[in-house]
């Protein structure tokens, strides 16, 4: 007798354990569920496309489908996967001629953009409504008028000239590739460029460099590529430094003295 | 001294004799007035550098002035709206100030800057000229060593000045001439840590090597350029083989007036030329590379062009680590910075003994050689030229990768490729067009000149109508000997034009037209060859 009475109360205990952890279950996926954006939200759903859309889709299914595939899966060896890559992204491709790309290479070249600005919008709404993925905040121009220039030159130096130089005329890279001149870059590409790292750029997204961020390097880049006035001659020999700088000592400098030593030499 | 009766009475020439009453001064005047110099556009090389030198000491004055060589910590708050409220060093910041609020400061800096690189492209230049027409055979063997010496002390000089403003191009350019002090074996990273006193960058370096700039090294300079040209003086010049010239005598013009104007007028040109490339060439704008942090390394980061052969060795050298358990590490930077840089100091101050040694020359020369008649050493000294231009665009070859669209990896392959397979060809492509100059210098006295007047022959043959140098022998020969001098190759150097004035670009006479009849009568009578 009281062995099973022992029994039931082990069994009334253990039910008791159960309905607790059963609880605590609720309340925790609950809470999950309330306080944390659902990974699929952003899924796609047939009946969420929305005109600009669908155009996008039409362009994509002539221009990019070749080699970015069906529904931008990507086709191994041609072109990678659209998915998730957001609209900055597109809209900074098509926007910039780099695509569609003219011929397979170590990099797409900037070229001529085949699409009008309004066409990439389509087409970048097209891949978010295939994946979602980064897009551009709205009041980029806010920031960039309160940007900080010497915060951003800081910024600049550490994270950007070592591809692009101090002065942002561009630089090499391994195979080919090769980090483009920020000279006459538009403030929204700037962004767009350093939100998505298009081609060999490292993504610097918002956890890495805040919008705020993003804006200082902007306003600074600005201020390099257009006030920055070379105040140091007419001739800035492409701001590369010591290599064009010997250079013009050569072609400039020595070429006039030896022409000079010719005159003096000769009259006699 | 008695004044002699009849001599002029002017003012000049009083002046003249209280100073010489005074201190004995006539004599050695005199001496020095007289001296001859001989004319030639190649013995005007040197000139170039001593002079720029002088000008880098002047600039450098007034930008000492204003420079701080310190790395204390400070806020900028100057003009220059991008760095401002930026933290940096003093030295940067006095050379910030320097270029925007000095008054004059930045065309200084400027001119300081292209003087250096004119300083040592001219040293290249004017050592190439004593290479290769052999002025640095017995008895100048000393002087040449004193001038290789001038370059690496020049070298160093310029690498510390480019060191100074603590910018953020110039602390890279510390920190690989950390890494390759570091390289040396056993000694290497004490070296390192005695001249940052500890761990790089320290706060120590830029007032360390600010006083070797501004007066270690340039006393040494100025000591090794007064032996040098002191021993000019003395030795005498060399001079061009050629009539009236000979092993013991100079043809020239005296030290005054003629010697001494042309060197002022060349030194103030060379003054306008540095002026004018600091005013309209931007030169190390160090306003736009920050300033220097050990985490920001710029793209495109190169040294000045002097030091950049020893860059470019560096990127094409392989990474060819030598690991001996259980210390040893010889890393290989070592190969190309330390060893390459060893070999350049000491194979060209052998080379006078080396060349000795080899052609068992041990004759005094004062008569220069021209290139072709040494056809080893030109295609020696083309070799050198050959690897050094590869190992300078080697070391900015991401600068031309990126200009000219060429890949990189490309680029390195090339280089190191070219650095081993294009000396040997250049050499031997030197030593061919030595030869087959020489034997065109003696055809032509064997031979005579080419008229470019075709005969032809009642059998019908071609032939080409010489004029003979000299007098023929019945073979149609002339036997006149090569006195290692230009052999004229044209019918207008023996008279076939009249003589006419010479101008810089034109003769300023046009030669006359009448009388080309009796000439071509002249050129008729000459045998054919």
């Amino acid at each position: 007798m009281a062995a099973s009475a022992k029994r039931r109360r082990g069994w009334r205990k253990r039910l008791g354990a159960l309905a607790r952890f059963t609880g605590a279950l609720v309340i925790v996926g609950g809470l999950y569920s309330v306080f944390s954006p659902s990974l699929y939200a952003q899924e796609p759903d047939a009946n969420a496309i929305d005109s600009e859309a669908v155009k996008g889709q039409e362009l994509y299914d002539t221009s990019c489908i070749s080699c970015h595939g069906d529904d931008g899966e990507g086709i191994e060896g041609r072109g990678p996967s659209l998915i998730g890559v957001g609209s900055a992204a597109v809209e900074f491709q098509v926007n910039t001629g780099r695509m569609p790309m003219a011929a397979q290479g170590a990099q797409a070249p900037e070229t001529y953009p085949s699409f009008t600005e309004e066409e990439a919008e389509w087409l970048g709404a097209y891949i978010e409504y295939l994946g979602g993925g980064p897009s551009m905040p709205d009041d980029l121009e806010a920031l960039v008028e309160h940007a900080d220039v010497g915060e951003g030159g800081e910024l600049y130096r550490v994270n950007c000239s070592s591809c692009h130089g101090y002065a942002g005329g561009g630089g090499a890279l391994s195979s080919g590739a090769h980090a483009p001149s920020l000279e006459g870059v538009s403030d929204e590409e700037l962004y767009q460029a350093m939100l998505t790292g298009p081609q060999n750029m490292p993504v610097f997204a918002d956890n890495e460099l805040t919008p705020e961020q993003k804006a200082d390097i902007i306003a600074y880049v600005q201020y390099l590529v257009n006030d920055d006035k070379d105040p140091g001659g007419v001739f800035a020999l492409g701001r590369y430094g010591p290599s064009t700088e010997g250079l013009a000592i050569f072609l400039v400098g020595m070429t006039a003295l030896l022409l000079t030593t010719l005159w003096i030499a000769g009259k006699s | 001294m008695k004044r002699r009766k009849g001599t002029s009475d002017s003012l000049l020439t009083k002046a003249g004799g209280e100073l010489d009453d005074r201190f004995k001064l006539a004599g050695p005047t005199r001496v020095l007035m007289n001296k001859v110099f001989p004319d030639h556009w190649s013995f005007l090389l040197g000139e170039i550098a001593l002079f720029s030198f002088i000008l880098l000491l002047l600039t450098g004055t007034f930008l000492a002035l204003f420079f701080e060589p310190s790395m204390v910590e400070v806020t900028y708050n100057g003009a220059y709206v991008p760095l401002q409220g930026v933290e940096m060093s003093q030295a940067y910041a006095s050379s910030l100030d320097i270029s925007f609020e000095v008054r004059g400061g930045l065309i200084m800096r400027q001119m300081h800057h292209w003087a250096t690189l004119l300083f040592m492209a001219s040293i290249l230049v004017h050592m190439l000229r004593i290479f290769f027409t052999g002025a640095f055979r017995a008895p100048r063997e000393t002087n040449w060593m004193i001038g290789i010496l001038l370059f690496w002390v020049g070298f160093f000089e310029g690498f510390f000045g480019y060191s100074l403003p603590d910018d953020g191009l110039s602390g890279t350019g510390l920190r690989i001439m950390e890494g390759m002090t570091q390289s040396v074996p056993f000694i290497g990273p004490w070296a390192s840590a005695a001249l940052f006193r500890g761990q790089f960058p320290g706060t120590d370096v830029i007032s360390m090597i600010y006083i070797i700039h501004v007066f270690i090294f340039p006393l040494i300079l100025l000591a090794l350029i007064t032996v040098h040209v002191g021993l000019v003086f003395a030795q005498k010049h060399t001079q061009w083989p050629g009539p009236g010239r000979t092993e013991h005598n100079v043809v020239g013009y005296r030290m005054f007036p003629n010697y001494v104007m042309k060197q002022v007028g060349f030194m103030l040109f060379i003054w306008g030329v540095v002026a004018a490339m600091g005013g309209l060439f931007q030169i190390n704008p160090i306003w736009l590379f920050g300033p220097y942090e050990v985490s920001v390394v710029s793209s495109a980061s190169q040294p000045d062009f002097y030091v950049m052969y020893l860059d470019g060795l560096i990127r094409l050298f392989p990474a060819w680590e030598l690991r001996i358990p259980p210390y040893f590490t010889l890393p290989a930077v070592f190969w190309p910075a330390i060893a390459g840089m060893g070999l350049s100091v000491v194979l060209p101050l052998i080379y006078p003994a080396l060349e000795r040694r080899f052609t068992k020359d041990r004759g005094h020369h004062n008569l220069l050689q021209r290139p072709r008649d040494n056809p080893a050493r030109t295609g020696l000294g083309v070799m050198v030229v050959v690897f050094w231009t590869i190992g300078t665009i080697s070391g900015g070859n991401d600068v031309f990768a990126e200009t000219f669209d060429i890949s990189l990896n490309a680029m390195t392959w090339a280089g190191r490729i070219g650095i081993v397979v294009l000396p040997i060809i250049a050499y031997y492509l030197t030593y061919r067009i030595c030869l087959g100059l020489q034997q065109h210098d003696r055809e032509v006295l064997a031979h005579g000149l080419e008229t470019g007047i075709l005969m032809r022959d009642p059998d019908g043959r071609f032939y080409e109508v010489h004029q003979p140098l000299a007098e023929p022998d019945e073979h149609g020969h002339t036997e006149l000997e090569y006195n290692g001098w230009v052999v004229p190759k044209k019918m207008n150097r023996v008279g076939a034009l009249e003589p006419t004035e010479k101008g810089f670009f034109k003769p300023i006479e046009e030669p006359s037209q009448n009388g080309g009849a009796e000439r071509r009568d002249e050129i008729e009578s000459g045998r054919k060859h």
